[in-house]
């Protein structure tokens, strides 16, 4: 190949330029800039988007023991009938702040994680396309966290229900109806949290959209990256309706405006309706990126290809258009009438057709392929199973008569839970063994792993499975009690022996991270024989990712770069390919020295906005002007930093905004 | 890469090798594109997020949009039904409006937008005077229009129209106030340019940075002309 000489050289010279930018020193900003790319405070000022990632998801793992907690508080009330383990204010507080915490604070920052993780070195990028702007989402999140649960110390958690319907939300604040400060809380927190969710989607596009390596057309992207796209697309066009839906409740509720006040002509349903207009994409937000992660390791470990990669990708994408045009389906007892009942009911039994595509093509991947059954696997293969239960009776939802039956109760919760818990958790669980030797260069407990799952599967089935029958037999959600004669007393008994059984399994899990994070098994570059580009860099993976930006050709490159196909189909080892053969690994100031390596640097001001937004959202919580001037100071001073201080030390532009 | 077809073919050989150096030669174009910061793009990095934002934000307003039409009319009902009953009704919305006051500050604000491209087309010719002289003037019809929209808000309240007063009240001000809080923002944003153009951070390179402003800018006052249009001049009856 004589034709790829005179183009090294052309990048060699552009390196060198870029090379020689980076090496003087004239310091712009107010504050010096930080340096250090190690060490504890690396972390609060790195942009880099593994660290970031990293963050996410231990942040995301610590909220989701807390939402576990939440969620074993209501268990053991709910195990016996007319039980006080908790006063009726403080369970709705637990369920309230269960699924805030569940959906808000683990679902979408774990998934912004693993995204922020994986897309640039699945799609050969040496990091997202706005370095700082992903470093703000973070720390919104964290900041955003920290504020939502503050209220537990500040006047009462919020106990209007995740989905805060008006007009219990939107009554006046001295109503005596929601007494305290915890839905003010949790409107302005929810807000701050979109803000942060909005940037890293934003992110995410623009890097998938400008940042691929050569030859890394869309249709050879992972499944995964595609996946991240869609909802990055999701999240985008529906936060901001719901966004405009908290602002509505919080006017409501201080500022005496009448949105969703009936007695002047408000519309209680209106915010039903912004709610959802959000609230359905956002399942879809929530469950295609674990649909993404399972498409990526079924077909490692049945060592084939995946099978219809075009149409999974093309049914994610129909389910992403799909999905604005169902969301009333969660409202068929509220009297929209019959035309509108029925439009919905039919989109919804839609939406189910390309998810099934999914499911058929996960199972052809499996069909013939030489499986090997790893806690990755494990997770995957209980994913489609449970997913598979969480889908058929989703589309029994879509049957509105029934619907108008099963609203409100049990058996929505157990729909939803096979959902997002045997399909998102799962898939999560899942990829945090898949690519754990990726990120710290050592393995996992496979025993340990397995016994895990099967921990985790079986507590899973045996607290969400009774809630089907509890549900049909009348037993009501967000209800403190129940009585004896309803007959669900022991369902709901096994209901909360299989919670704390989960608890138990997610406790082993974290053992077993913590535990390989320091004492694992040290592991190459690609212990498990994989098909995508990460698993073409050393583990754990270098600062600079890529020391030569990949060329890619083909859907699995680095697959088909290792095995090629004899006359009969089967993989066999390329010449002079050497799995053994680790890649190369370089210090990072090698990295920019000697291969031009372009590195966006360390900076203060992406957390100090953040941080500016919280003080400022407390002001406005607490009716403390002071604090809100306070507040928007900090940003204002955040945001002027950010301005000025250029995107990679001492290159000619900053660019980044 | 070989396709069925191109085996097929008599000189398959030639076919092949073709297609390897015309892949070869995309490659180098891409990898010149990668390492230059120019890969994949039609559109640069910072446009295309600004781009996604305000399509973004575009749906943030759509709430309130819709909230207000939803509402058109019902505090008139209303206010026809507490007449009916003797009762004097809250002032509403068609009471207040100044229609001839606000068209004239809604002027100011579309020129705004032609000083906004003006001060572009400055800085791409890297005439910075001019270039501060129109962001300078857009920012000042942007503060114009809002000193306009601060009077009418405290003219309204006088005459006791307010956030509370009814459905009417509260879709008008939240609505019209956000679209204000837009704007201040804009202004703020040009301002920041300004500070950074005198102190001579700003040059032709970073044209960028005013063409993205602009397109922030042009989209509050897109937003305008909705809002303007469906409050002021649909008459409500």
């Amino acid at each position: 190949m004589t034709v790829i000489a005179p183009e090294t050289k052309l990048e060699r010279n552009i390196l060198k330029k870029d090379a020689n930018r980076i090496k003087g020193s004239a310091l712009t900003a107010l504050i010096k800039r930080p340096t250090k790319t190690t060490g504890p405070f690396s972390w609060v000022t790195s942009v880099d988007h593994k660290k970031i990632g990293i963050l996410y998801i231990a942040v995301a793992l610590l909220f989701f023991v807390a939402g576990g907690i939440e969620a074993l508080l209501i268990r053991l009330q709910l195990f016996s009938p007319n039980s006080s383990v908790l006063t009726a204010v403080q369970y709705n507080q637990m369920f309230t702040m269960h699924g805030t915490t569940m959906v808000f604070l683990v679902g979408m920052p774990i998934i912004a994680g693993f995204g922020n993780y994986l897309i640039p070195l699945m799609i050969g990028a040496r990091d997202v396309a706005f370095p700082r702007l992903n470093m703000f989402g973070f720390w919104v999140f964290l900041f955003g966290g920290v504020f939502i649960y503050s209220s537990f110390f500040l006047g009462g958690a919020p106990d209007g229900g995740w989905f805060g319907y008006t007009p219990l939300t939107s009554s006046p604040y001295d109503s005596g109806i929601l007494p305290g400060n915890g839905t003010n809380f949790w409107a302005i927190g929810l807000l701050l949290l979109a803000v942060g969710s909005t940037t890293s989607a934003l992110n995410f596009i623009v890097t998938v959209t400008n940042m691929r390596a050569p030859g890394m057309k869309l249709m050879r992207m992972p499944v995964f990256v595609w996946m991240m796209t869609i909802i990055s697309f999701l999240t985008v066009f529906a936060l901001p309706v719901f966004s405009a839906a908290l602002i509505m409740v919080f006017f409501d509720r201080n500022f005496g405006t009448t949105f969703f006040f009936s007695a002047t002509g408000g519309d209680p349903l209106l915010y039903q309706h912004m709610f959802w207009i959000f609230g359905h994409p956002e399942v879809y937000i929530l469950i295609l990126p674990g649909m993404g992660i399972v498409s990526e390791i079924l077909p490692v470990f049945s060592r084939k290809p995946l099978f219809g990669y075009s149409v999974i990708v093309f049914s994610g994408i129909a389910i992403g258009f799909v999905s604005w045009g169902v969301w009333a389906h969660h409202m068929f007892a509220s009297g929209l009438g019959p035309v509108a009942v029925s439009a919905f009911s039919v989109s919804t039994m839609l939406v189910g057709v390309p998810t099934g595509v999914k499911i058929f093509n996960w199972l052809g991947t499996l069909w013939g392929g030489s499986i090997k059954f790893t806690s990755a696997m494990l997770y995957s293969v209980g994913f489609i199973a449970m997913f598979t239960i969480g889908g058929l009776s989703g589309v029994t939802h879509a049957v509105s008569p029934a619907d108008t039956q099963q609203t409100d109760t049990y058996y929505i919760i157990a729909h939803f839970h096979y959902v997002l818990f045997g399909g998102l958790v799962f898939a999560l669980f899942g990829g945090v063994h898949y690519w754990f030797p990726k990120v710290f260069g050592r393995m996992m407990s496979e025993k340990l792993g397995k016994i895990t799952f099967w921990i985790i599967f079986v507590g899973f089935n045996l607290t969400f499975a009774p809630m089907h029958l509890s549900g049909l037999a009348g037993q009501a959600r967000r209800t403190w009690r129940y009585q004896e004669e309803l007959g669900v007393t022991f369902l709901n008994q096994m209901a909360t022996v299989g919670a704390f059984l989960i608890a138990f399994g997610v406790l082993l899990l974290v053992i077993n991270i913590v535990k390989s994070k320091f004492k694992g098994e040290v592991t190459g570059s690609d212990p498990w024989d994989a098909r995508t580009l990460e698993w073409s860099i050393p583990s754990p993976a270098p600062e600079y990712n890529f020391l030569e930006v990949p060329r890619v050709s083909s859907v699995d490159d680095f697959w088909h770069k290792k095995y090629e196909e004899d006359p009969d189909g089967r993989s066999i080892l390329r010449d002079g390919v050497d799995l053994k053969e680790e890649p190369l690994r370089v210090t990072t100031e090698e990295a920019v020295s000697k291969y031009g390596v372009h590195l966006p640097s360390p900076s203060i001001w992406p957390m100090i906005v953040p941080l500016g937004m919280t003080i400022g959202a407390y002001g406005l919580v607490l009716f403390n002007w002071y604090t809100c001037a306070i507040g928007v100071a900090v940003t204002a001073a955040g945001l002027i930093g950010w301005a000025i201080e250029p995107d990679t030390e001492n290159a000619e532009h900053g660019g980044a905004h | 890469m070989t396709t069925p077809q191109d085996v097929e073919t008599n000189d398959a050989l030639t076919t092949v090798h073709g297609s390897e150096i015309d892949e070869a030669v995309e490659l180098v174009a891409e990898d010149i594109a990668v390492t230059t910061g120019t890969k994949n793009a039609k559109i640069s990095n910072a446009k295309l997020a600004i781009w996604l934002f305000l399509a973004s934000d575009f749906l943030f307003f759509g709430g309130f949009i819709s909230a207000y039409l939803l509402y058109r009319g019902r505090s008139l009902e209303i206010a026809d039904a507490a007449l009916a009953e003797g009762v004097e009704p809250g002032k509403i919305l068609s009471d207040v409006l100044d229609i001839p006051f606000t068209s004239a500050t809604s002027f100011i604000l579309l020129m705004s937008s032609l000083t906004m491209v003006l001060a572009l087309a400055a800085i791409k010719r890297n005439d910075m005077r001019r270039t501060q002289l129109w962001l300078i003037a857009t920012a000042l019809f942007g503060t114009i229009f809002l000193g306009g929209q601060i009077f009418e808000f405290t003219e309204f309240v006088r005459e006791g129209f307010t956030l509370t007063t009814n459905l009417s009240g509260t879709t008008f001000f939240v609505l019209t106030g956000l679209h204000g809080a837009h704007v201040t923002v804009g202004i703020f944003w040009l301002m920041s340019l300004m500070g950074l153009s005198m102190s001579g951070k700003l040059t032709s390179k970073d044209s960028e940075k005013v063409e993205i402003a602009g397109l922030y800018w042009h989209f509050v006052d897109v937003i305008w002309i909705v809002i303007f249009t469906l409050i002021y001049l649909i008459p409500v009856n």
